[in-house]
């Protein structure tokens, strides 16, 4: 299907999110998206598929204007989203996801129905089961299930939002077998992303977006330095690589097993000393999750020893490892790490020691005055912290960190955030291991891990990787690691 | 906050009152009444005498116990919805106490305090029981606090008609009354004791200090809006909270206590009176603001205390007063819910 | 105990679990669209009431059953504007509606007290009540308590194999995904959540006309029930089969309770009247106590078999609500 959108416009508030767009994508092709967070893509891809209406502007399938009400009128129109996080319902059966939302009378035909899907999925060689249930797929299966399901529904248009995102190599592999399979079926695929090279392998051309106008677009074969140009208003550089000088051992983890629902993670051994970053990489739900907390006592390991500074600290709790000098920042900052309600006063007195019964007022104000400025948080003492912006929330969190500092965990420590707040961000961290602290963090972004660690832990399905020499690796062979590329065959298990 | 908000706020909580006046008009005139005498014999019945007067402030000293109690409980983000088995197991210590030290050579006053203090840590171990429920078995406390309730309900029972039954047979009537001697000291003919409203003042203004001004009370603030960011901010999480429930109970402890000690002077089987459940909407309604807590006690047990005369006046029933009082929270919270949808809109 | 009075007390569990049943089926299918409906203790009394006094003033049962169930809808309305439109605490509103309706209970009903009031007529099924046992047991009660039996099937059918009833379980479990396959949450949400308010208005007229017939005011033995039927629902894990399972059970721990105390001398009798609520806490107590923090840490403790058993026992016991239950959902 052809999909033609003209000079479309769409306003939040005074933001001009998508700023006089006009984009013809014809059938049979892949269109790629390209832009940084907050470019307008999720907002024209909202406009398209009906989450949202266009302040102006017009879209017309297969030539014919048409207005989309709503995500379940546009796959009627046969425009189907497959969204980041799969939009289903994890504790349901398979099948059951399948039927919900389809047209048709009171009691589905399950046994015809099975047979579809079992057919759409060998079609399209995926293998899943039916009758298990959806919270037993991994992300990747989930978009292969949402895919089934939109074709079943007569999508001739596929909407996919940054699809690559948390799924393995192999999967990635597949996806991009199907999405070329179906172009050539003649539908139409849009893949939005701010991942070059997935651009780059897959589409047959691009636009890119910035500040919601659309700058520019390129067909194959693409010259990325001219994309990358588009894509960024200027160079941005992220500084000289600064390494540390290790210093004393600080946490050690001795053959340390951990085991939740999904996942095990079985003898793992690091020593961290003090002053070095070391970043964990991998997809979502690799285990480097399970392992950050573990190294702060939030997840307890099921076997194995974890020393801090020459204390066994095995099985006791965050709060016991936090008296040590460890602190914790998790990636969900309104939700296990900020108070919503309280102010950022009320935030910096919390996170002292009591002093006496009564609370000094007096002294909280100086106190929140004085980090609001050193951390140049946007802010005043009494804001509440939900009222804060994501860059300046992060800075709140990090304002929050008493000292003595020994070991700083962090999940994401810039996800969603400005290139400044970035660099602010890592310049204060960079200056508690001057300090003598150790910092070990999670991040999705390659480029982060490699800036700022000096080792590199790379986990896939539960395995980890030796540490590597963040200086001596590239991009590409931590991509590789991450897809699970280039393991030795027998990594003790 | 302009002062013009304030206003618009007043203005929006006026309507409410003005809404739950206007709903519980409709329901008299459905019952066949005249409403206007129904509210006169209500505001007389709570006013027009001392002795009236005297008995709104029998009615307020536990109504203020239990809405101090759960200003507590309410911070920590916990529905303390036992309150009212805490207060019937703060009545059955204080008299479990008195009964053992009745016939001793301790002084009266020793043995008032401790009977009172007996009712406190019966409180407060129902309440812990609940905490306990919640923090180590995952229980809500909602329907852990439920559960007790009836529970202490069938333990008084049992009490009155069982170990503790009148000479003779047991009947709703209670235990056998306390000699004087072990009664609080009362202003002369009335039921109100000043030792009582001393103890219901003084709870009301720590726990009001302890809420704005202490290190505890900010972190169980802190505990009860955000649990996971409070335990990451390293305050011990479900200590706070199981000391919440335990403060709680020990308040509706004394609650029950005076109930004992000043009012009824025996274990009678309703003994909570439904205090505990009021001072849940009393609570409510203050949205949480300990410093309101006095004052809307106080119009709640004059509610209570003036519906008395309906049935014998116009012959309608009592709990007019329960239904105001309710229709005055759900009207709050209602215009609340408008209010805040105006304002997302505009 | 002869079998003869066996078979004659299991059909008066049947009989007496029969509004239990309307309740927690209607709160079941509430809370399966994410809107929690704290209010039914004082809705089935109101409902009682307002049934025996329209059955009472108008001589039809009919009457009092459809005024039942029209209190229960408006009292259910209640909540679901409040929850879903104003967005307030559906705890909190549930809750002050749960004690507003029992006072006007108590306060409209006055005029009723000790009235003598219609009855629910018994209705053998022809042919079924003749078989022995089966007949006597299931077949020679009233029109409500077969319906009771029929309304478990239906809402088992509906929520599990029809396609509305995927879409309730999808609502209530993730509104957003529901949105996008066309459902039009909120609505929906304000259908079932009056639709459960209405099955559990039946409940009133069913105890005030049948089960416990006429309305005496506070010493009519309603008060409590509602909390009860709310434990039901948890334990029923808001699957329609298995919160009947929990209703009867709990009616016959009821009967037990009544039967065996003649020879337990010693138990007072208000211990075995309030026996189901320990009952209560323990069985919330087992759906529960997986989640707990220190069930977590003793089992990281164990040696692994021991660990894997108590991990798949904990989890076939527990009961997960909705993951949208309480959440108010907006589509951007």
């Amino acid at each position: 299907m052809k999909v033609e959108l003209h000079s479309i416009h769409k306003y939040f508030g005074k933001v001009h999110a998508n700023d006089n767009i006009t984009l013809d994508i014809p059938a049979g092709t892949i269109q790629g998206i390209l832009g940084e967070n907050g470019a307008g893509k999720s907002t024209l891809m909202k406009v398209l598929s009906g989450f949202i209406q266009a302040d102006s502007g017009e879209i017309l399938l297969d030539g014919k204007p048409v207005i989309i009400h709503s995500p379940a009128d546009a796959i009627k129109q046969g425009v189907g989203m497959l969204h980041q996080d799969p939009l289903d319902f994890p504790p349901m059966r398979i099948i059951d996801n399948f039927i919900l939302g389809a047209p048709g009378g009171l009691f589905p035909n399950r046994a015809a129905i099975t047979r579809d899907f079992k057919a759409l999925a060998q079609e399209y060689d995926f293998s899943i089961d039916p009758e298990s249930y959806v919270d037993a797929l991994t992300v990747g299966e989930r978009q292969q299930l949402e895919i089934l399901r939109l074709l079943w529904l007569g999508a001739r248009v596929l909407i996919l939002d940054e699809p690559t995102t948390g799924i393995s190599a192999s999967q990635k592999q597949k996806l991009f077998a199907t999405l070329r399979k179906l172009a050539e079926q003649g539908k139409t695929m849009i893949f939005v992303s701010h991942k070059l090279e997935d651009v780059e392998a897959l589409c047959h051309q691009a636009v890119v977006l910035r500040q919601g106008k659309l700058i520019g677009e390129m067909k194959k074969p693409f010259d990325p330095k001219k994309l990358v140009g588009m894509m960024f208003d200027k160079e941005v550089s992220l500084g000289a690589r600064q390494s540390a000088k290790p210093g004393e051992v600080l946490l050690s983890m001795q053959h340390v097993s951990l085991e939740d629902v999904r996942l095990k993670l079985k003898d793992l051994s690091l020593d961290v000393h003090a002053g070095e970053v070391i970043g964990l990489s991998g997809m979502e739900g690799s285990g480097q999750g399970p392992f950050l907390r573990a190294c702060a006592g939030l997840t307890r390991p099921v076997a194995g020893h974890v020393k801090l500074k020459g204390h066994d600290m095995t099985g006791k709790s965050y709060h016991a490892y936090k008296h040590q000098g460890v602190e914790f920042l998790p990636a969900a900052r309104l939700e296990e790490g900020l108070v919503p309600g309280l102010s950022l006063t009320e935030h910096f007195i919390l996170a002292e020691e009591p002093k006496g019964v009564f609370i000094d007022r007096e002294y909280g104000g100086k106190l929140a005055a004085e980090r609001i400025q050193s951390f140049n948080i946007k802010g005043t003492p009494l804001s509440t912290v939900e009222s804060l912006s994501g860059g300046n929330q992060q800075r709140a969190l990090l304002s929050l960190l008493n000292d003595p500092l020994s070991l700083v965990l962090i999940e994401h420590p810039t996800r969603g955030l400005d290139i400044e707040s970035v660099i602010y961000i890592w310049s204060k961290l960079k200056e508690r291991c001057k300090q003598g602290a150790a910092i070990i963090f999670i991040s999705s972004d390659l480029e982060e891990i490699l800036q700022y660690s000096d080792r590199v832990l790379v986990f896939f399905s539960g395995k980890v990787s030796e540490p590597l020499d963040a200086a001596q690796t590239t991009v590409e062979q931590l991509g590789q690691l991450i897809g699970g590329k280039g393991w030795p065959e027998k990594k003790a298990a | 906050m302009t002062k013009n908000s304030r206003w618009i706020n007043f203005g929006f909580q006026l309507a409410a009152l003005v809404l739950a006046l206007l709903f519980t008009t409709l329901i008299l005139l459905a019952a066949g009444a005249p409403p206007l005498e129904a509210y006169k014999n209500i505001i007389l019945g709570s006013v027009s005498s001392l002795d009236k007067i005297s008995n709104v402030l029998v009615t307020w000293v536990p109504l203020l116990l239990a809405s101090a109690g759960l200003l507590v409980t309410f911070s920590a983000g916990l529905w303390n919805i036992g309150m009212e088995g805490q207060i019937t197991l703060g009545a059955i210590g204080t008299t479990w106490a008195l009964r053992l030290m009745q016939d001793s050579t301790l002084p009266p006053a020793l043995v008032i305090t401790f009977a009172i203090l007996a009712g406190m840590l019966a409180g407060a171990f129902w309440a812990a029981l609940a905490g306990a429920l919640k923090t180590f078995g995952g229980v809500n406390e909602i329907f852990g606090g439920l559960g007790l309730n009836f529970v202490s309900t069938a333990l008084t029972l049992w009490l009155i008609f069982g170990p503790w039954k009148r000479p003779g047979v047991g009947s709703m009537s209670g235990t056998e009354p306390f000699p004087e001697t072990l009664w609080l000291p009362m202003f002369p003919d009335s039921r109100l004791s000043p030792w009582a409203l001393v103890i219901a003042v003084v709870a009301i203004v720590i726990v009001y200090f302890m809420l704005q001004g202490t290190y505890f009370g900010l972190r169980l603030k802190a505990v009860g809006k955000n649990f996971r960011a409070a335990y990451m901010l390293g305050i011990p999480t479900w200590q706070y909270m199981m000391i919440s429930f335990i403060l709680c109970g020990a308040l509706a402890g004394a609650a029950g206590a005076v109930q004992v000690t000043a009012v009824y002077h025996r274990l009678i089987p309703s003994i909570s009176s439904g205090y505990g459940y009021l001072g849940l909407l009393v609570a409510m309604l203050i949205n949480y603001q300990a410093a309101w807590a006095a004052p809307v006690a106080l119009f709640f047990a004059a509610l209570n205390i003036g519906s008395i005369q309906l049935p014998i006046v116009l012959k309608l029933d009592s709990s007019l007063s329960g239904v105001l009082q309710g229709m005055l929270v759900l009207f709050v919270l209602m215009v609340e819910g408008v209010r805040q949808r105006l304002m997302r809109r505009s | 105990m002869d079998s003869n009075t066996i078979i004659i007390g299991l059909a008066g569990v049947l009989v007496a679990a029969a509004p239990l049943l309307f309740a927690v089926i209607g709160e079941t299918i509430s809370e399966r669209a994410g809107v929690t409906n704290l209010s039914m203790n004082g809705t089935i009394l109101l409902s009682a009431m307002g049934g025996f006094a329209v059955a009472v003033s108008t001589d039809s049962i009919l009457l009092g059953f459809l005024t039942g169930a029209g209190i229960g809808a408006a009292v259910a309305l209640i909540v679901a504007v409040s929850s879903i439109t104003l967005k307030q605490s559906q705890v909190a509103v549930g809750f002050v509606l749960a004690l507003v309706t029992r006072d006007l209970s108590y306060f409209l009903g006055n005029p009723f007290m000790g009235l003598e009031g219609p009855r629910l007529p018994a209705w053998n099924i022809p042919l079924l009540a003749d078989i022995p046992v089966l007949g006597p047991l299931l077949f020679q009660h009233d029109l409500m308590t077969y319906l009771s039996y029929l309304l478990v099937f239906l809402a088992w059918l509906w929520v599990f194999r029809t396609r509305p009833g995927l879409m309730l379980q999808g609502i209530g479990e993730r509104p957003a995904a529901a949105f996008v396959r066309g459902a039009n949450v909120n609505l929906l949400r304000y259908a079932y959540t009056v639709l459960g308010g209405a099955l559990v208005g039946l409940a009133g007229p069913l105890y005030s006309l049948s089960v416990k017939a006429g309305w005496k005011g506070t010493i009519s033995g309603l008060d409590g029930i509602g909390w009860i039927a709310l434990s039901i629902t948890i334990f029923g894990g808001w699957n329609p089969a298995r919160a009947a399972f929990g209703a009867y059970l709990f009616a016959l721990l009821q009967w037990l309770g009544l039967v065996l105390q003649p020879s337990m001398p010693g138990v007072p009798s208000q211990v075995l009247q309030v026996a189901p609520f320990p009952l209560m806490i323990l069985t919330l107590l087992l759906v529960n106590i997986g989640d707990a923090e220190w069930v977590e840490r003793t089992l990281a403790a164990m040696p692994e078999g021991t660990r894997r058993f108590f991990t798949k026992l904990l989890r076939a016991m527990r009961a997960s609500p909705p993951a949208a239950l309480g959440v108010p959902f907006e589509s951007d």
